[in-house]
């Protein structure tokens, strides 16, 4: 690890004013950060621990919806009794990440802006323009099996790796910053990006911004969600493909759908015209399929990671008939059904 | 002591910090780059805890802060300031095994004991979070603890015993039931 200098945030505008310099980076969990300094693919001269600041309960929000604060850890979500409840999607999401020890390290805030798991982008010897931008892009043309099938770029093709983003951009989670021209709401469909042409930005967070909280709006999808997570091993991998579906059914028909796929793009992958695909209809395998068609269009493999838009559009299926059926995917006992 | 913005230049170099490891308080000056994991094992010759990887992969450095099971691989020991460490080293309690470590031997649940301080601080840690009641919820939780000789079987075993053990036991003030 690079030398650097620590500091202590006491305060939240501590923190965005220590962020001035560029080279600071807050820490959090550090789960994501330290791992990244040991490869020397990150390197601060500055650490800004923030996990002395009050960020890590979980409140009521105005209007019915619930605050997270941005160091409430990952474990400590998933087991709250009332995301449990009201928002089981999220709970479900977070389980199926990481494993228990890393889950009591990691935060909410820290998961978010958590970077890519790309091969080349962890090796400092090889090209990479998220990395050090302008210096090619080592996946395309070599191996690309856990890359994106949508939104790539001719520059990165390198996909977002959390399982928690992937609920939240169902929920329709809206992301509270404070910054040097204060504070901010981003809305979980616009805070990460697709790479174009400057993968090095993974987020439309400004230089010298903190995440203090994620707000999601009122419980919306009772008993008709799932979190369908596809890997190489069954626990402690990251998702090859998963598939967040939430839904509103009355009388036999869906009212509301939504739908995000994680593993597959620079971002979790929403797509408006699938999700109204799906509301007036009837919960059919045939909607089903019409809904993953619109969800994947566009979808392009790399070679190595083709195989991934059949899976997807299988996963998609899977996850719509586990949601309308109140089946949602455990994530102890893995069998799909 | 904590550092803050006034003293910024101060803390480039060793940082004071205070922190009690298996009941003992250390008062400690530690460079901001020294993980948890090289603390104990470099810094303090608490070598039973194990480093695999390095990289938050295969919790062979897993150790209880404040009572939660972490990988001390990915943790800075400045971070750690003010807090309970509890190792491999310190679960013994007189002379006699911790119940865990007592099962591990019972049920065979290791062959080279290379992952096994990790493995028996995260049932630990299992066992104090109280999410796991089948032997399926036991595996998915231990799946953070890589086993390279394949011990898994006798390891679930060894959890699933010292599970109940403390659940009947009768002179464990924080039994669930
Ligand atoms: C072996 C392994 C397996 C994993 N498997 C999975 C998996 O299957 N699924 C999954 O989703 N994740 C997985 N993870 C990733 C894990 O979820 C992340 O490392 C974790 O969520 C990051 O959170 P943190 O608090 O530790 O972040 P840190 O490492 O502290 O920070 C990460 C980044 O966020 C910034 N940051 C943190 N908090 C804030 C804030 N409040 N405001 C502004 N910036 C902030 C930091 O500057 C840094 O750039 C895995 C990790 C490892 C090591
Ligand atoms: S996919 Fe993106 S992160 Fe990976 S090598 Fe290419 S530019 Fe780097
Ligand atoms: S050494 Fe920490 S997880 Fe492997
Ligand atoms: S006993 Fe050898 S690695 Fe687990």
């Amino acid at each position: 690890m690079n030398r650097f200098s620590y500091v202590r945030a006491a305060s939240a505008a501590e923190a965005v004013r220590e962020l001035a310099d560029p080279a600071a980076r807050i820490i959090a969990g550090g789960t994501n950060l330290l791992d990244l300094m040991k490869y020397a693919v990150e390197k601060p001269t500055r650490l800004v621990d923030i996990t002395h600041l009050p960020l890590a309960t979980i409140e009521d929000a105005p209007g019915g919806g619930v605050r997270i604060g941005a160091l409430v850890t990952n474990a400590a979500l998933a087991y709250d009794d009332r995301i449990a409840r009201d928002y089981p999607l999220l709970s479900s999401a977070l389980l199926a990440g990481a494993s228990p020890q890393l889950r009591n390290a990691a935060t909410t805030g820290g998961n978010l802006l958590q970077r890519t798991r790309c091969y080349y982008f962890y090796d400092p010897a090889t090209p990479c323009n998220k990395r050090e931008p302008g210096s090619g892009c080592s996946a395309i043309g070599g191996l690309n099996r856990i890359h994106a099938i949508l939104g790539a770029s001719e520059n990165c093709i390198a996909t977002h790796p959390s399982d928690m983003c992937v609920a939240l951009a169902a929920l329709e989670a809206v992301i509270h910053v404070e910054g040097p021209d204060g504070a901010r709401a981003i809305p979980m469909a616009d805070f990460h990006r697709l790479p174009g042409d400057s993968p090095e930005i993974d987020t439309t967070l400004r230089q010298g911004e903190l995440i203090t909280s994620v707000e999601l709006p009122p419980p919306a999808f009772g008993q008709n969600h799932t979190y369908l997570k596809l890997r190489d091993r069954l626990s402690y991998a990251f998702a090859l493909v998963s598939v967040a579906v939430g839904l509103n059914i009355e009388g036999g028909t869906i009212k509301k759908a939504r739908m995000a796929l994680g593993g597959v793009a620079h971002k979790p992958w929403r797509k408006p015209e699938a999700e109204q695909a799906l509301e007036g209809q009837a919960p059919t395998l045939e909607n089903f399929g019409r809904a993953a068609e619109l969800l994947l269009q566009g979808a392009r493999g790399h070679g190595h990671n083709d195989f991934k838009i059949e899976l997807a559009r299988r996963a998609i299926g899977r996850a719509l008939s586990q949601a309308a059926e109140a089946r949602p995917q455990s994530q102890t006992d893995k069998r799909i059904r | 002591m904590s550092p803050s913005a006034a003293d910024a230049s101060a803390s480039v170099g060793a940082i004071p910090i205070r922190i009690t490891i298996n009941g003992e308080s250390h008062a400690l000056q530690v460079e901001p780059w020294t993980t948890l994991l090289d603390l104990l094992r470099l810094h303090l010759d608490l070598t039973g805890t194990k480093k695999g990887c390095d990289h938050g992969q295969c919790g062979a450095c897993t150790v209880l802060v404040d009572g939660k099971r972490i990988n001390s691989c990915l943790t800075l020991a400045v971070m750690k300031d003010g807090s309970e460490v509890t190792t491999i080293e310190g679960l013994a309690q007189n002379g006699d095994l911790h119940p865990v470590q007592a099962a591990f031997v019972e049920y065979d649940a290791f062959q080279c004991g290379y992952c096994t301080p990790g493995q028996i601080c995260s049932a630990v840690g299992l066992i104090n979070e109280g999410h796991a009641q089948s032997r399926e919820e036991i595996r998915e939780l231990m799946s953070g603890n890589i086993c390279r000789c394949g011990a898994y079987v006798n390891i679930v075993d060894a959890v699933e015993h010292a599970m109940a053990h403390r659940r009947q036991s009768p002179r464990n003030p924080e039994a669930r039931s």
